[in-house]
């Protein structure tokens, strides 16, 4: 990979990242009412002293520039602030709630990416009339589910069919594989179905389009078998439009995601941030957003590059 | 009497058009077709399955399923709706203007786009949500946030290609302001393209704007929200189902209609995609 296009994106990415810290550090103070008085709590008496005292110590009686350094330097050497509540380092509380909301989207994810390759090419073999409409009205439907109802749904099938089911609830899968595995299946489904729906449509659009180049053409005049035409000619090109969605298609998710872990009830970083907000545990929403921003930025640019590396058309 | 001939052979293009006007009507009457109050309590009918008095049941609190997702509708529609409106003529604005003066004009507002693109959409909205406490309006703001750069990355494109026209250069030669050019020359050849995203956005608006209800950060109770009914229905799932079924659907059926009038409308518009949908 030529190093000036490695050069020119990793200058975006800092520029990005630089970008994304003073939006979170600007979204923190734009908190109505004295953020002070907030985190004072309902138990402590407000005084002013009081008020002074804690000002000073989160240094917000400097100008608003000095802050962001100061805020900006201490994440940049790891230093995320402390949770209100409990007063264990942010990052801890984080990486305590990680786990649970990767291993959520990384099941989801292959499930969706997984079924939606043979789905799609199945869709792009069946092509007009009444079969096409029903699939398209299928694949649509399966994007607008609201992946929180369907959740429900489930929960409720699960207790009317198989009551004997753990559909909700965590277990850590080192204390128990299947426990942990039997659990995580029914939230996968409901966060994996539109994910599904919408790359399979994707899949089917690439597919469509490769099949009328012209190498497909030729692979047919040469008296391949349909089977070979399609899976080893056209999906190859196909692909290549699916890997970037679906590096975009984990932001979305996790957003699926946040929603799921509250209706299954799995402690992951939604549960984290949702709970920080209505304690209004402030460092801790603004740590959270800002590491798993971060996080995507970092993981989309590692796909851009994964990209340029397959596709030497990308790389100029 | 014209739509009517337009429509002819478009059969899923009317049919998703019917569905949203369908419920975009029920919505805007919802005060007056609403069988019931939707705040009435009815204390000994609560959690009640569909019968003749509440044809989609009661929830925990014996209020009427119907009647609260009627006025959920509206509440819905208005949020996202409003959401979709202010992020299309900001974010629109911005990828025109961005298109039609290129330079550091460009290169600064999209970078500025693509930090607020950075972000996990719905992570955003809950921040922004958090930050300035949950009421109809916040969220509304909220989907708006996240949803400008989408459109000015869109838009920005083929703006540029409009831009470098001959009809756009010909305006300029005429003495015409960037004003006049934006909107008179630029915003019609980009008017359908614009038109097939909002109709999409505004499905997906739907659900973020139900998610956050859901959540606690959007419509707050007693008002009636499709969301709020799904959150506060789980809790009486065993009990009643009926009111998170039935608010759960009702999202569905208005998400999927106007996702479905936006790829209907994309391949009417663009017959050069339709060949391959």
């Amino acid at each position: 990979m030529p190093t000036r296009l490695l050069a020119d994106r990793a200058t975006d990415l800092v520029l990005v990242v630089l970008g994304v810290s003073v939006v979170v550090f600007l979204l923190m103070r734009m908190i109505p009412g004295d953020a002070v008085a907030i985190m004072l709590g309902a138990n402590t008496e407000i005084t002013p002293e009081r008020l002074a005292a804690l000002r000073a110590r989160f240094g917000l009686d400097q100008p608003l520039l000095a802050q962001y350094l100061a805020w900006a330097g201490a994440a940049l050497s790891g230093d995320l602030g402390t949770s209100l509540w409990t007063g264990r380092p942010v990052a801890e509380e984080i990486a305590a709630h990680a786990g649970v909301t990767l291993q959520l989207l990384a099941m989801s994810l292959a499930f969706g990416a997984a079924l939606a390759v043979p789905a799609g090419c199945a869709m792009a073999r069946v092509r007009g009339g009444a079969a096409d409409v029903a699939l398209r009205v299928a694949t649509i439907a399966g994007i607008t589910v609201p992946s929180f109802w369907l959740g429900i749904v489930m929960i409720l099938a699960a207790a009317s069919l198989a009551p004997w089911f753990p559909a909700v609830g965590h277990v850590p899968f080192a204390q128990d594989p299947i426990g942990n595995l039997q659990r995580m299946a029914l939230p996968t489904l409901a966060l994996g179905l539109p994910i599904l729906a919408s790359l399979s449509r994707l899949v089917r659009t690439a597919m469509l389009d490769a099949l009328g180049q012209d190498y497909v053409r030729t692979a047919r005049a040469k008296g391949l078998s349909e089977r070979r035409v399609v899976y080893r000619h056209a999906l190859r090109n196909a692909l290549l439009p699916f890997v970037t969605s679906v590096g975009i298609t984990a932001g979305y998710l996790f957003g699926g995601a946040i929603v799921v872990e509250q209706v299954f009830a799995l402690p992951g970083i939604g549960r984290l941030v949702l709970g920080a907000i209505s304690e209004r545990n402030y460092p801790l929403v603004q740590a959270t957003i800002l590491m798993v921003t971060v996080g995507f930025v970092v993981v989309n640019f590692a796909v851009d590059m994964l990209y340029a590396a397959i596709d030497p058309r990308v790389r100029r | 009497m014209s739509l009517v001939a337009a429509l002819r052979g478009h059969r899923l293009l009317s049919f998703a058009l019917a569905l949203v006007a369908l419920q975009v009507v029920l919505a805007l009457l919802a005060p007056w077709i609403a069988p019931h109050d939707p705040l009435a309590q009815v204390v000994v009918r609560r959690l009640k399955p569909p019968d003749a008095i509440s044809w989609l049941g009661t929830d925990q609190l014996g209020r009427d399923n119907l009647s609260r997702i009627l006025h959920g509708y509206r509440a819905s529609l208005a949020i996202s709706g409003g959401a979709v409106a202010l992020s299309l003529v900001v974010g629109g604005a911005i990828g025109m203007v961005a298109a039609l003066r290129r330079g550091w004009t460009d290169r600064i507002a999209m970078r500025l786009m693509d930090v607020v693109f950075a972000f996990p959409l719905m992570l955003l909205a809950i921040g922004i949500v958090a930050v300035l406490g949950p009421m109809p309006w916040t969220t509304g703001l909220a989907i708006a946030v996240v949803y400008t750069p989408i459109f000015a990355r869109l838009v920005r494109a083929p703006a540029l290609v409009v831009a470098q026209s001959e009809y756009v250069a010909g305006a300029r030669a005429i003495g015409a302001s960037d004003a006049r050019i934006l909107l008179r020359h630029m915003l019609p050849n980009l008017a359908s393209i614009l038109l097939v995203q909002a109709s999409l956005l505004l499905s997906a608006a739907i659900l973020v704007e139900a998610s956050l209800s859901f959540l606690g950060l959007g419509t707050q109770p007693p008002t009636p929200s499709l969301g709020l009914m799904l959150s506060e229905g789980r809790n009486f799932l065993m009990l009643g189902p009926w009111s998170a079924i039935f608010a759960g659907l009702a999202i569905l059926f208005l998400s999927f209609g106007f996702n479905l009038l936006g790829d209907a409308l994309r391949d009417t518009l663009d017959p050069r995609l339709s060949k391959l949908a």
